[in-house]
C-alpha cells in the first residue's frame, strides 16, 4: 500500500467513522427535547423516560463523536500538512465557528444531561435546545468547509499562492448552501427513521408498550418531514454539481460520451477501459433534465476531460446508485407513513399497520448507509484533487513514510470502538420497558428523582461507582 | 512592556491568543487528565469513594474543557498554517499517541459512566481511562519540550524547503533518498530527547498536581477524602518540582531557548513568580486552606506557561521561524480574531453558568 494510499485510507476511514457520530448528534438532541417538551406539555411519564433514555445514548455518541473529531482535527494537518498551509487560513473560518458550536453544545449537553435536578425544567429544556441548535451548526460549519474544496474561492491564485485571502467569501462559496442542505436534512433523515425502524422493530416483536408508539411517532416527526425533502435538496445539489463539477457529474451518472439529451442510467457498472456504463436502465434525456432542467440539455462526458483528472469512476457510481436507492425507499416509505398518519391522526394507527412497520424496520440502518455513499461520491467524486482544480491530493500528503502503520492502529482502534458502542447501545435497549404496566415505569411527573425511584430495580448507571447508584435507588426508594 | 505591546504585530497578538486558550486548557482540561491519574492511584479503604468523587467532579465538564484543545490547534492552523504543518509533520508519532489516548479516555469515561454491564466490566474501563489520562500528558509534554528545545525546528529545516511555496514541505526534492534525511532524524529524534521526556513527566506532574489541589476543594463536605487528596497534592507537588529542576538542567545543555528562559527580560520574573505561586500552594495546603491553594496552583501552572511562551517569543517553532514568518495574511488573523471575540461574548457566560451549575457541595444528588 503507497503512503499516499495509506493516507487516504486512514481519512476515509476517520471520516466514515466520525459522521455516524456527527449525525446522531445533530439528530438525537431533537428527539430528546421534543419529548421532553411533550412531557412538559402532558405530563405523560413516558415522555420524560424517552428523554432521559436519548439522552444517555447522546452521551455515550456525543463522547465518541467529540474525540473522534479530534482525531480528524489534527489528522489534516498529521497527514495533509501540505493542504492545511495553503488551505487552513482559506477555510479557517467555518472551523473556528464550529470550534465555537462545538464549544455551546459540550457545555450545555454537560448541563443537560448531568443538571436534571439541578436547574428549573424550562432552563433544562432550553439547555437541550441549545444542544440540539449548536450541533446542526456545528456540522453545517464542518460542510461549508468541506463545499470550498468542492468549489473553492475567496482568493485569488498569483503563481502558485493564494493571496488577497477573504475567509468571509470563501464561507460563501458555490457548493456551501447546497450540501449543508443535503446534509441536514441527511443527518435528521438517517436518524429518525433509525429510531423508528428501531421502535418498530420492538413492536413487531410483539411489545405492545405504548412507549414505543410514542417514539415511534417522535422518530417519525422528525425523519419524515427530512427524508420527504430530501429529493427536492437532492436536486439542488445534482445541478450545482453539474455546473461546477461537470466531471464529478459524468462520473456518478456514468456518462463517458458528451452528448445533448443524456439519458438517466439506473444501475449498470461503468466500465473505464471500453469508455462505456453496461447493464444499466437508460431513462432517456433524464439526466439533460434532472441536471439542467432541460431535456435537451448538453452533458459533458468524461472523455472531454484529460483522463489523468478522472475520479476513480466505477466506486463513484455505484456509491451514488447506493445513495439515492436508499433515499428513494426512505422518501416513500415516509410518505406511506404520513398517508397512515393523517388517515387516522394518532400514533394508534402508525403502530397498527404491521406492512408498515416492516417497511420501517427495513429503513432503520438505510439513512447511515445512504450518508456514507454520499460522502464517497463527493469525495472521491472529487479526485484526484483535494481542492478543486487547484491543489492534487498526491501533492498535499505528508513526506512521512510508513503511513501505513498508523491506518492499520487507528482502524483497529476504531472497529473495537464501534464494537463497544454497538454493545454499549445494545445493553441500553434490551432496557426499554416490555410491559404496558411495566413497574420500573414512573407515573409522576413531578421530578427525575421519581424517575430514580422508580427504577430501583435498574441500576441508575452514572458515578461508575455502584456503591453510589445503589445508595441513590435506595435512598430515593424509601 | 508597555512598549512590547505597542510593537506587538497582529501576527504575535494572534499567537498570544493561542497561549490564552493553551492556558484554559492545561487549567481546565489538564486536570481532568490528572484525576484519571489519581483515579489510577486510588488507594486505600476509601478507593471507591475517591473515584467516585473524582467521577462527579469531571463528568459534566470534561467534554467542554476538551474544546479549548480544539480552539488551540483551530487557530494554529487557521493563522499559523506553516508552524501547524511542521509540527504536524515532524511530531506525526507522539501527536498520534497522544490522539489515541485522548480517544481512549474519552471514550472509556463515558463506558464506565453509563455501562449496565458486571463490576469488572466498568472496571475495565476504568482502567483504560486512568491510563489513558497518565499517557497522554505525558506525552503532551513530550511534544512542547521537542518544540521548545529547538530540534523539532532543526529537523523541519532541512525538509521545509520554502518560505513561500505552498507545497513547501518534501522530503528530498531532487535529491536521491541516499542524501535524504533518515526516518529517525526527521521523524522520533527530534522529540525523543531526555530532555522533552522531563518535560513530559513534569507536566504529569503539573496536571496531577491541579486535580488533587481541584479535588481537596470537591471533597469539602467529606473531611477524609480531602486529607487524602491533600496528601496527594503534596506529592504531586514534590514531584512536578523535582521533574522541573531535572528539565530545567536537562535544558541547560540544550542551549537557545533555556538561556533565554533565564536570560529573556520578563521570562525570569515570571519563572520566579512561579516559584513564589508553588511555594505558597504548598504552604495553603499544609495550612488547609483549600480555596487558597486552588488559586496558587492555577496561578503556578499559569505563570510557568507563560514564562515559556515568553522565552520562545517572538519563535514560533525555535530555534528559527518566526511568528510573524509562520503566519497567515493580516485579513484571516484581524477576521479570526473578531471571531473569537464575538465566540467569546457566548462562550464565557456559557462557562460561567456550567461551572456555578456544577459548583461544589451543591450536589443535590448522584451522578447523571
Amino acid at each position: 500500500m503507497s503512503d499516499l494510499l495509506a493516507a487516504r485510507s486512514q481519512m476515509a476511514m476517520s471520516l466514515a467513522f466520525h459522521i455516524i457520530f456527527s449525525v446522531i448528534g445533530i439528530g438525537l438532541p431533537l428527539l430528546m427535547v421534543i419529548a421532553e417538551w411533550r412531557w412538559m406539555r402532558t405530563g405523560e411519564a413516558q415522555y420524560l423516560d424517552l428523554a432521559k433514555r436519548w439522552a444517555k445514548g447522546a452521551a455515550i455518541l456525543f463522547a465518541v463523536g467529540a474525540v473522534s473529531g479530534t482525531v480528524l482535527s489534527f489528522e489534516l494537518g498529521l497527514l495533509w500538512p501540505n493542504f492545511m498551509r495553503f488551505a487552513g487560513p482559506i477555510i479557517g473560518m467555518p472551523f473556528s465557528l464550529e470550534g465555537f458550536a462545538f464549544f455551546t453544545e459540550a457545555i450545555f449537553l454537560g448541563i443537560y444531561l448531568y443538571g436534571w435536578d439541578r436547574i428549573g425544567r424550562r432552563a433544562h429544556l432550553a439547555s437541550g435546545v441549545i444542544v440540539a441548535l449548536s450541533g446542526v451548526l456545528s456540522g453545517i460549519f464542518v460542510v461549508i468547509a468541506n463545499a470550498w474544496m468542492n468549489t473553492p474561492t475567496g482568493f485569488t491564485m498569483i503563481d502558485g499562492q493564494a493571496v488577497d485571502v477573504r475567509p468571509f467569501a470563501a464561507m460563501a462559496n458555490r457548493a456551501a448552501f447546497a450540501q449543508t442542505l443535503h446534509m441536514t436534512l441527511a443527518a435528521y433523515a438517517a436518524l429518525g427513521l433509525a429510531v423508528a425502524g428501531i421502535h418498530a422493530i420492538m413492536i413487531l416483536r410483539g411489545s405492545t408498550n405504548p412507549f414505543h408508539r410514542r417514539a415511534l411517532a417522535i422518530g417519525l416527526a422528525v425523519g419524515a418531514p427530512a427524508s420527504i425533502l430530501q429529493p427536492i435538496s437532492g436536486d439542488i445539489s445534482a445541478r450545482m454539481v453539474a455546473e461546477t463539477q461537470p466531471v464529478k457529474l459524468a462520473a456518478l451518472e456514468g456518462q463517458f460520451e458528451t452528448e445533448r439529451g443524456a439519458p438517466l442510467r439506473v444501475g449498470g457498472l461503468p466500465d473505464v477501459e471500453r469508455r462505456e456504463t453496461r447493464w444499466a436502465i437508460e431513462l432517456p434525456n433524464m439526466l439533460s433534465l434532472l441536471a439542467f432542467h432541460d431535456p435537451d440539455a448538453e452533458v459533458k462526458g468524461l472523455t472531454a476531460f484529460p483522463r489523468d483528472e478522472w475520479p476513480p469512476v466505477a466506486i463513484v457510481h455505484l456509491a451514488f446508485q447506493v445513495m439515492v436507492a436508499l433515499g428513494t425507499y426512505m422518501a416513500l416509505v415516509s410518505v406511506w407513513a404520513a398517508w397512515r398518519w393523517w388517515r387516522g391522526r394518532s400514533s394508534t394507527a402508525l403502530a397498527g399497520d404491521r406492512l408498515l412497520l416492516r417497511a420501517l424496520a427495513l429503513a432503520t440502518p438505510m439513512g447511515f448507509i445512504a450518508i456514507e455513499a454520499g460522502w464517497t461520491v463527493t469525495e472521491v467524486g472529487r479526485q484526484p484533487w483535494v481542492v478543486q482544480g487547484i491543489l492534487r491530493t498526491g501533492d498535499a500528503v505528508t513526506p512521512m513514510p510508513g503511513l501505513v502503520v498508523p491506518f492499520l492502529v487507528f482502524t483497529v482502534l476504531y472497529l473495537i470502538l464501534g464494537i463497544i458502542v454497538v454493545y454499549m447501545l445494545r445493553q441500553h435497549i434490551a432496557r426499554l420497558p416490555e410491559q404496558p404496566g411495566d413497574p420500573s415505569l414512573p407515573r409522576s411527573r413531578s421530578s427525575g428523582q421519581a424517575l430514580r425511584s422508580g427504577q430501583a430495580g435498574n441500576r441508575e448507571p452514572g458515578t461508575g461507582d455502584s456503591a453510589t447508584a445503589d445508595g441513590t435507588s435506595s435512598v430515593a426508594s424509601a | 512592556m508597555i512598549q512590547v505591546i505597542q510593537n506587538l504585530t497582529l501576527a504575535e497578538l494572534t499567537a498570544w491568543v493561542v497561549v490564552v486558550a493553551l492556558n484554559a486548557y492545561v487549567l481546565f482540561g489538564g486536570a481532568d487528565f490528572g484525576g484519571g491519574v489519581w483515579d489510577l492511584f486510588a488507594t486505600g479503604p476509601r478507593r471507591e469513594r475517591q473515584r467516585s468523587l473524582i467521577a462527579n467532579a469531571i463528568g459534566p465538564i470534561w467534554e467542554a474543557n476538551h474544546v479549548w484543545l480544539i480552539v488551540v490547534v483551530v487557530v494554529l492552523f487557521v493563522c499559523f498554517p506553516r508552524a501547524f504543518s511542521g509540527l504536524a509533520t515532524i511530531l506525526h508519532i507522539p501527536l498520534s499517541l497522544m490522539l489515541i489516548g485522548i480517544v481512549l479516555r474519552g471514550s472509556a469515561f463515558v463506558f464506565r459512566a453509563y455501562s449496565y454491564g458486571p463490576r469488572t466490566e466498568q472496571r475495565r474501563w476504568g482502567q483504560i481511562f486512568a491510563v489513558s489520562s497518565l499517557i497522554t500528558p505525558i506525552v503532551l509534554g513530550i511534544c512542547v519540550g521537542a518544540v521548545v528545545s529547538g530540534t523539532v525546528g532543526d529537523a523541519l529545516s532541512s525538509i521545509d524547503r520554502s518560505a513561500t511555496e505552498p507545497l513547501g514541505l518534501r522530503p528530498s526534492v531532487g535529491t536521491g533518498a541516499a542524501t535524504a534525511p533518515g526516518f529517525m532524524f526527521l521523524y522520533v529524534q527530534p522529540w525523543l530527547t531526555p530532555f522533552a521526556v522531563a518535560v513530559g513527566a513534569m507536566t504529569l506532574a503539573l496536571f496531577s498536581f491541579l486535580a488533587a489541589v481541584y479535588l481537596t476543594v470537591e471533597a469539602e463536605r467529606d473531611p477524609e477524602l480531602q486529607q487524602d487528596y491533600r496528601q496527594r497534592a503534596l506529592i504531586a507537588a514534590g514531584g512536578s518540582l523535582v521533574t522541573a529542576l531535572v528539565a530545567l538542567v536537562l535544558g541547560g545543555t540544550q542551549g537557545g531557548v533555556m538561556r533565554r528562559l533565564v536570560g529573556m527580560g520578563w521570562s525570569l520574573p515570571l519563572l520566579s513568580a512561579a516559584g513564589c505561586a508553588a511555594g505558597i500552594a504548598i504552604f495553603a495546603l499544609v495550612r488547609r486552606r483549600y480555596r487558597l491553594a486552588r488559586l496558587a496552583a492555577g496561578a503556578e501552572v499559569t505563570l510557568i506557561l507563560w514564562g515559556w511562551a515568553l522565552a520562545q517569543f517572538p519563535l514560533i517553532v525555535p530555534p528559527s521561524l518566526t511568528i510573524d514568518d509562520a503566519a497567515a495574511p493580516g485579513r484571516v488573523l484581524g477576521d479570526t480574531l473578531v471571531v473569537l471575540a464575538c465566540g467569546a461574548v457566548v462562550l464565557v457566560p456559557s462557562l460561567w453558568y456550567l461551572l456555578r451549575v456544577f459548583r461544589a457541595g451543591e450536589s443535590k444528588g448522584g451522578g447523571p
